[in-house]
């Protein structure tokens, strides 16, 4: 069996900015497995722009923002192997990959990093009922066609999901001669970055039917049509309000599931929420020696915030190989997600061993505005801000300073939570 | 000028076709889709039934049990998946639990071997996940489940191998009699045949009717299915009925040859184009199925579909020639247990033409089919071996289910190969995982293009009219 220092599962971004950290700390036995036939995981089909605002201060194209960590990762001269897929990793750390050229690699790594990303939900998860032609896509599926394939799948369009994909393929779908009838999004609001609302929809003068979903398939052969409804305050479709919309494709863009078979399959502990692995402040899984980041831990919406998360689990991969890290730490203080908050990652927090970039990442459960964005232990606020807005579609984060670390010492909890307005704000004791 | 035409590709007409491809005779099978097992074959519960449901006496029962009893070896031969995992019916109350019984005693009557009644503990015993308020089962050893399409596709390999003509997209509309057989007009030709078996499914009245006989109708009765993620596989080991009412068996629970969960089918009269799966239909079949196994996780349903019974007007399978028409065979009204009898049915078949045309076995011929390995299921030996032999072996195509670019080449060139989406994901599972072909159909549409030497537009999700792409971008 083969053995290597690093194996990092997957070549998007955040293996590519999890291999580089690692190497800039002294790791130089790295080897990235990627499936696809190039670096550079789902971004190599994200042709529009929006990449990099916030780690590179512009505006690149999703393949510009791989290009640019493949670039870096080349420069060290890390080895990678393409077209080349995990099948099977063990909790002793034991990977079972297969590819054309070397047939069954089986390699056992000091450290692993999990760095899967994420796949499309679909139909069935929906369990949309009616007929089951052809001409339903997901959005992914429908994007690499576009983008990738260069041929075209359909003519007139409606897209169920109002997430960053299903936007950005509204608009792809229309600049390629296709028209697109409507965006239709169960929930009040849409599940996507404001700026592609209007960069996709609203140029284009396509509809955003809010508060509406898919309740039949028609059609034999290829998708004929879809009937449409309007959902109560429980998301139950309000028979009354169901109109037939002509159209020979369907469009699915109703959220990402980490990719985590393989992390099931090792017994790392999962979180049931993201569907990711629980995670400590180093990244690092149940499984000493495992990290993960990226989509595999929880879904992103912007590659920056992969990219922080990835280095953070380099560093620390490097720092375990090192022998830097020890296991034997004390109790973690464990993060809570509060009032009006979805999840909150990391999972636990080792205080000694917070790095620089350490953040807390989060999502919230609903649409507040004006409401104040609260870090407690206990009752001892860590960080308290007054946010405009706060939507699920957008991720929030916000930093674990020094200040706070020093605050945080000798509690066993710590809690992210919204209040709203107006409620007993209470004050830090310093 | 053939000897045998036979209407429909189900598993009825492709077992029976097998069957017929051992002799020295001209045999055709024509199907109006773009595959074999299109019909009900495709969409049903997949069970292997022991033989205790049918009356006594009928055919059903007698080649149900038959049927059963000869799965062993067919599976074997055809190298697919089947496995006796044994079937409970399980009853919640002292009514149920009579019928129960009254079904223990019909197995008798039929010859069904090993049964069991067994008590509420007992079955919880050897199914932990079923619910507290079961009070008693009929356990039976000697059911099991199959591959259904795999089992057709199998079928029509080898009979495709051993000479038979497989006429995809051919729809027969109209049949006339001839001094010495009859014509038989499809969409696309006209073909003269001596003896021709109507395995037409839920159309078998339509055919028959075409040739003037009118003594039986079939019509249409839905099951929607909702089928669950392998996470799911395991919540049971058995298939666990409920106890049947006048319609159907009631919901069930079965893990499927692939390692999935299958909960279904409802039982309601429809059209028999229709197969749309309903809101009400799916709510049923969940409810249904938690009363036996309250702890599945819904939220793991990866698909539904619903399946066409062929409800027949005589109560049993029409399994004889048409009265006053020689050489015309039917194999009508087969609804379940159809697939379970579908060996002993083409044996009958076999039996009942040999009164007409002779039948000379051909030399070197059998009806063995060379096993179609699955990468996922192969040793890391085996699949070492492979990949040295074909490189394309080591290449993931549908990472859900580790489908290799290789075995997708190879079903494509098999003998009934694939020719669209859906016809590869039968043969190989590859969309049929998680992500429901979000990953993989793009890849495969390419190969299908490639291998089939088609323009990317005209490879079609299942036949004429499923087109998938309709042009290239600007
Ligand atoms: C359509 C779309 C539009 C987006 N738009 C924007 C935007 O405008 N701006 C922005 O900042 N962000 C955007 N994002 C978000 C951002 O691109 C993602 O969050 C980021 O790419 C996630 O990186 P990752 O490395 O975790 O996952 P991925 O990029 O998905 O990479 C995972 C890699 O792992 C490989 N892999 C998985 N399993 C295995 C295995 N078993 N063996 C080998 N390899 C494996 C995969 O092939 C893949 O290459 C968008 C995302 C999508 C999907
Ligand atoms: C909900 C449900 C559950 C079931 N569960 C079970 C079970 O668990 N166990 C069991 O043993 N049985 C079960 N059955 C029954 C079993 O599925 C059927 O008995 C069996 O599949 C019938 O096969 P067939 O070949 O007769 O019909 P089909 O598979 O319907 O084949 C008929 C073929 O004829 C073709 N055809 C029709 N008209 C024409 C035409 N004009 N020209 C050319 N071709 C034509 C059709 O396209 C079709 O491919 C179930 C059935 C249903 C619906």
């Amino acid at each position: 069996m083969e053995q290597r220092e690093l194996v990092i599962i997957g070549g998007g971004p955040a293996g590519l900015a999890a291999a580089v950290e690692a190497y800039d700390q002294g790791i130089r036995d790295i080897l990235i497995i990627e499936r696809d036939s190039e670096l550079g995981g789902i971004l190599q089909q994200c042709i529009h722009n929006g990449f990099g605002l916030h780690i590179f201060g512009e505006e690149l194209t999703g393949p510009e923002y791989a290009w640019r960590f493949i670039e870096e990762v080349k420069e060290r001269g890390i080895d990678y192997k393409l077209n080349t897929m995990v099948l099977d990793i063990s909790e002793k750390r034991e990977v079972l990959a297969v590819n054309e050229e070397d047939g069954l690699l089986e390699i056992e790594a000091k450290a692993l990093v999990l760095a899967m990303g994420c796949r499309e939900r679909t139909r069935g998860a929906l369990n949309i009922p009616g007929m089951r032609p052809a001409g339903i896509y997901t959005a992914g599926a429908a994007q690499r066609f576009v983008n990738m394939e260069g041929y075209l799948p359909g003519k007139k369009v409606v897209i169920l999901g109002s997430g960053d994909i299903g936007l950005i393929m509204a608009r792809r779908m229309t600049l390629e001669g296709a028209k697109v009838e409507m965006v239709c999004e169960l929930l009040p609001y849409s599940g996507g970055l404001t700026r592609n609302i209007v960069q996709c929809l609203e140029d284009f003068d396509i509809p955003l039917k809010l508060e509406h979903t898919v309740t039949q398939i028609h059609g034999k052969d290829r998708l004929e049509g879809i009937t449409i409804a309007q959902v109560d305050a429980h998301r139950k479709p309000i028979k009354s309000t169901e109109c037939f919309v002509e159209c020979d494709t369907l469009l699915l863009s109703v959220g990402l599931i980490p990719e985590n078979e393989l992390s099931r399959e090792a017994g790392i502990n999962m979180d049931h929420i993201t569907s990711g692995p629980v995670v400590n402040e180093s990244m690092e899984t149940s499984i000493e020696g495992v990290f993960a980041c990226g989509n595999v831990v929880h879904v992103h919406d912007l590659v920056d915030f992969v990219t922080d998360e990835s280095r953070v689990a380099g560093r620390c991969a490097a720092s375990y190989l090192r022998g830097k890290h020890s296991s034997e730490q004390e109790d973690p203080i464990v993060t809570k997600a509060g009032e009006g908050i979805r999840y909150v990652i990391p999972h636990h927090i080792r205080h000694q061993l917070l790095q620089k970039e350490n953040k807390l990442f989060f999502r919230v459960l609903d649409i507040y505005s004006d409401v104040k964005l609260v870090v407690r232990c206990d009752d001892q606020i860590l960080y308290s801000k007054k946010k405009r807005k706060l939507a699920p579609g957008e991720m929030e984060s916000i930093p674990i300073t020094d200040q706070m670390i020093v605050n945080m010492e000798g509690y066993s909890e710590v809690t992210v939570e919204i209040q709203q307005s107006g409620l007993g704000v209470r004050e830090c004791k310093k | 000028m053939y000897d045998v035409a036979i209407i429909g590709a189900g598993v009825i007409g492709t077992l029976t076709a097998r069957l017929l491809s051992l002799y020295d005779l001209q045999v055709c099978i024509i199907e109006k889709d773009g595959d074999v097992a299109m019909g009900t074959t495709k969409a049903n519960s997949a069970i292997i039934h022991a033989g205790y449901d049918a009356k006594p006496g009928s055919l059903k029962a007698k080649l149900n049990v038959k049927g059963n009893a000869m799965m062993e070896q067919v599976a074997k031969d055809l190298a697919v998946h089947f496995k006796r995992i044994g079937s409970f019916v399980v009853a919640f109350n002292d009514e149920e639990m009579a019928r129960v019984k009254e079904l223990y005693q019909r197995g008798l009557d039929n010859g069904v071997p090993e049964m069991k009644i067994i008590n509420g503990n007992e079955v919880r015993e050897m199914e932990p996940n079923l619910s507290e308020d079961i009070i008693g089962a009929l356990y039976a050893p000697t059911a099991g489940i199959i591959g259904p399409y795999e089992l057709t596709v199998a079928a029509a390999e080898v009979a495709v191998r051993n000479g038979v003509e497989l006429k995809l997209e051919h729809e027969v509309e109209s049949i006339s009699e001839e001094e010495d057989g009859y014509r038989i007009q499809t969409n696309q030709d006209s073909i003269q045949t001596k003896v021709v078996i109507n395995a037409a499914g839920i159309f078998a009245d339509a055919i028959a009717e075409m040739v003037g006989d009118h003594s039986f109708e079939v019509h249409a009765r839905k099951g929607e299915y909702m089928l669950l993620d392998k996470s799911q596989g395991n919540t049971v080991s058995r298939v666990i009925f409920q106890p049947p009412s006048k319609v159907g068996k009631g919901i069930l629970v079965t893990p499927t040859v692939d390692g999935n969960l299958l909960v279904g089918p409802t039982a309601d009269e429809s059209q028999k184009e229709d197969l749309a799966t309903t809101q009400k239909g799916l709510e049923k079949v969940l409810r249904g199925a938690k009363r036996s196994v309250p702890s599945f996780n819904e939220r793991e349903v990866i698909r539904s579909f619903a399946g066409l019974r062929a409800v027949g007007s005589t109560g049993d399978f029409v399994i004889e020639e048409a009265d006053g028409l020689k050489g015309f065979y039917h194999a009508a009204g087969i609804e379940s247990p159809g697939l379970s009898a579908a060996p002993a049915i083409a044996e009958e078949l076999l039996r009942k033409i040999g009164d007409v045309i002779e039948l000379n076995k051909v030399e070197n011929l059998n009806l063995l089919r060379k096993p179609f390995k699955r990468f996922s299921e192969l040793t890391n030996e085996e699949r070492r071996e492979l990949i040295k032999k074909d490189p394309r072996y080591g290449k993931i195509v549908c990472r859900c289910e580790k489908v290799t670019e290789g075995e997708i080449i190879e079903c494509i060139h098999r003998p009934a190969g694939a020719t669209n989406l859906d016809a590869v994901k039968r043969r190989t599972r590859a969309g049929m995982g998680r992500c429901q072909g979000g990953f993989c159909s793009p890849r495969v549409v390419d190969l299908l293009a490639k291998e089939l030497d088609l323009p990317m537009e005209e490879v079609t999700k299942q036949g004429s009219g499923s087109y998938l792409l309709v042009g290239k971008t600007k």
